[in-house]
């Protein structure tokens, strides 16, 4: 009877994962689509801890309660603290959480089944998968955070790296062929070595590559999960896993292609390498200012303004100025439209989230194919934090890391305004030309402090 | 090649499995516009979380002695929740964002 209960419990989580997964590809019926995959699994984990069969002691729930209370807790704090600029971190961290749990539960396995061909399989598959994602989410989180932003590649990294893969992978198998490789000191060993393929995998690729290795990684999860499904012929894990794996596969390409790039291209010949990067730095020129004051009233008087916001614009969380500035630049009827490049931000969509919260319209938010015919006829386009989605070295530098990349095409507008901190390179690390057209005016200084100083000038006008 | 046969017809309903399932993740995703990639991915993030049940699975079968295993069950129960509840709410979050605008 609990078997049965079980099993439906199992069934209806799986439901709950695909049609929840199908809801949230729309932005309409998204929030609806996650509550009920998140209904689906509290049914998976109840179903899990009061459907069980056998006796259990009760040191063992409590020890479970406590672990799953702390985790409640700890996960739901740090989802509802942490600022919205800060998402992509969060997502790569979690991810990173589900890829150890399931290297944990291989590495208790491990001496129960070490004697089953099939079960053993899925126990070092779990192990490996879970591993990679979880080193290599720990290193995605600590770029995006900042705190290790350089890509830092040893020499001939790829070789390495395929090399390591390639040990990783044959040390499994020879752990499943040959009964004296089958030991507790190899598992270690080929944690380790998966521990630091995890690293290695995501060290050298740049920055701005991070979204596209988290939702990699991501389907890296799926799988170990999905491991853990095939191990203990559970089908809950087993559609939740695959149905990440395939989708997070599909979803990483999607990104790729809108940044035009190969996942190779991601994975193995990444932003900001010695050739591509170094070129461009001796391009130079000389570069305009323009004062606040100057540009307020060069605003106040257009026609049509558009902005472009990047990453910059969220770090100086001047999102709420630049609201207010669109409010009175529209109060002297001027035409204000926002042009979102699909990967501004550090994830695509991202932009769109950090100016819905401060209550910017939607249906101002124009994506770059429909902006992009607009530019001709726009009279001041005003860039805030971006900096390689207006890079013009996409379409006409064919050794620029970026070539081939879709930009936003400001040139065509009659004034660029670009306010950036500084003259350092963006987040991909190269040069932007954009800076030294005749048509351009640099407005240095920190977005938040630059922008408020400008809506209080127009506010005078 | 006999341990491969052998696998491959013992586990075949397994296998049928997965491969459906692969299908119904790429159609699942199918055209999906580019403002929801962050949420979604967040979202799958939030259900490979699922690989808790697996966590639970393991201390449910530990014999109440085996302190090192409860310590590891413990760390893989505590991991798997802030996947699901973290992954969940944080996709709330961020889909919250998209309703207020009309």
């Amino acid at each position: 009877m609990n078997k049965a209960l079980l099993e439906i419990a199992y069934l209806i989580a799986s439901i709950t994962f695909v049609f929840g997964l199908k809801l949230m590809g729309n932005p309409k019926s998204a929030r609806k689509g996650n509550l009920i995959a998140a209904g689906g699994m509290t049914v998976a984990i109840l179903g899990t801890l009061i459907f069980h069969d056998q006796p259990v002691s009760p040191v063992i729930y409590a020890v479970i309660l406590a672990a799953i209370a702390l985790g409640t807790v700890g996960g739901w704090l740090t989802a509802k603290k942490v600022a919205m600029t800060k998402m992509p971190e969060l997502v790569s961290l979690f991810n990173g959480m589900g890829g150890a749990c399931a290297a944990l539960i291989s590495i208790i396995e491990y001496p129960n089944l070490k004697e089953q061909p099939g079960a053993l399989i899925a126990v070092l598959a779990g192990l490996v998968i879970g591993t990679v994602s979880f080193t290599g989410s720990m290193v995605a989180f600590a770029k995006l955070n900042g705190s290790l932003n350089k890509a830092i590649r040893l020499p001939s990294y790829n070789i390495i790296n395929t090399a390591m893969m390639l040990v990783v992978i044959g040390l499994a198998a020879m752990m499943v062929i040959s009964g004296s490789f089958n030991t507790s000191m190899m598992l270690y060993v080929l944690l380790a070595l998966a521990a630091v393929y995890g690293i290695l995998f995501v060290i050298p690729i740049g920055g701005a590559d991070m979204p596209v290795v988290i939702s990699l990684l991501n389907s890296f999860t799926g799988l170990a999960a999905a491991s853990g499904g095939f191990l203990y012929d559970n089908k809950a894990m087993l559609t939740g896993g695959i149905l990440v794996g395939s989708a997070g596969t599909l979803l990483t390409i999607v990104m790729c292609e809108a940044m035009n790039r190969p996942l190779s291209n991601v994975i193995f010949g990444a932003f900001g390498g010695g050739s591509g990067g170094g070129s461009g730095a001796s391009e130079g020129g000389t570069v305009k200012d323009i004062q606040v004051s100057d540009l307020a009233v060069l605003m106040n008087y257009s026609r049509k303004v558009v902005i472009v916001p990047g990453y910059g614009l969220a770090v100086a969380q001047a999102q709420h100025v630049i609201h207010e500035i669109e409010l009175l630049l529209e109060s002297r009827g001027v035409e204000v439209k926002y042009a979102i490049h699909p990967v501004a931000g550090r994830m695509p969509g991202h932009m769109n989230v950090l100016l819905a919260e401060s209550n910017v319209e939607y249906d101002k938010l124009v994506e770059m194919e429909d902006i992009n015919p607009e530019f001709a006829t726009t009279d001041v386009v005003l860039i805030v934090g971006a900096n390689d989605v207006v890079n013009p070295a996409a379409k006409t530098d064919p050794s620029s890391p970026i070539y081939g990349m879709p930009i936003l095409e400001v040139e065509q507008a009659s004034h660029v305004i670009v306010n950036k901190r500084s003259m350092n390179a963006g987040y991909a690390g190269i040069d932007n030309p954009l800076f030294y057209s005749t048509k351009t005016s640099m407005l240095f200084g920190d977005a938040k402090s630059a922008l408020t100083a400008l809506a209080n000038e127009l506010k005078s006008l | 090649m006999e341990v491969i046969t052998t696998f491959l017809s013992e586990h075949i309903n397994l296998i049928y499995f997965i491969i459906l399932s692969v299908f119904v993740g790429v159609e699942v995703i199918g055209h999906v516009p580019t403002v929801i990639h962050t949420p979604l991915m967040s979202g799958a993030n939030a259900i490979h979380g699922v690989v808790i049940v697996g966590a639970l699975y393991v201390m449910l079968h530990l014999q109440p002695d085996d302190i090192a295993g409860m310590i590891v069950g413990f760390l893989a129960v505590l991991l798997g929740t802030l996947n699901v509840v973290g992954g969940f709410v944080v996709t709330d979050r961020m889909l919250e964002m998209f309703k207020k605008k009309k």
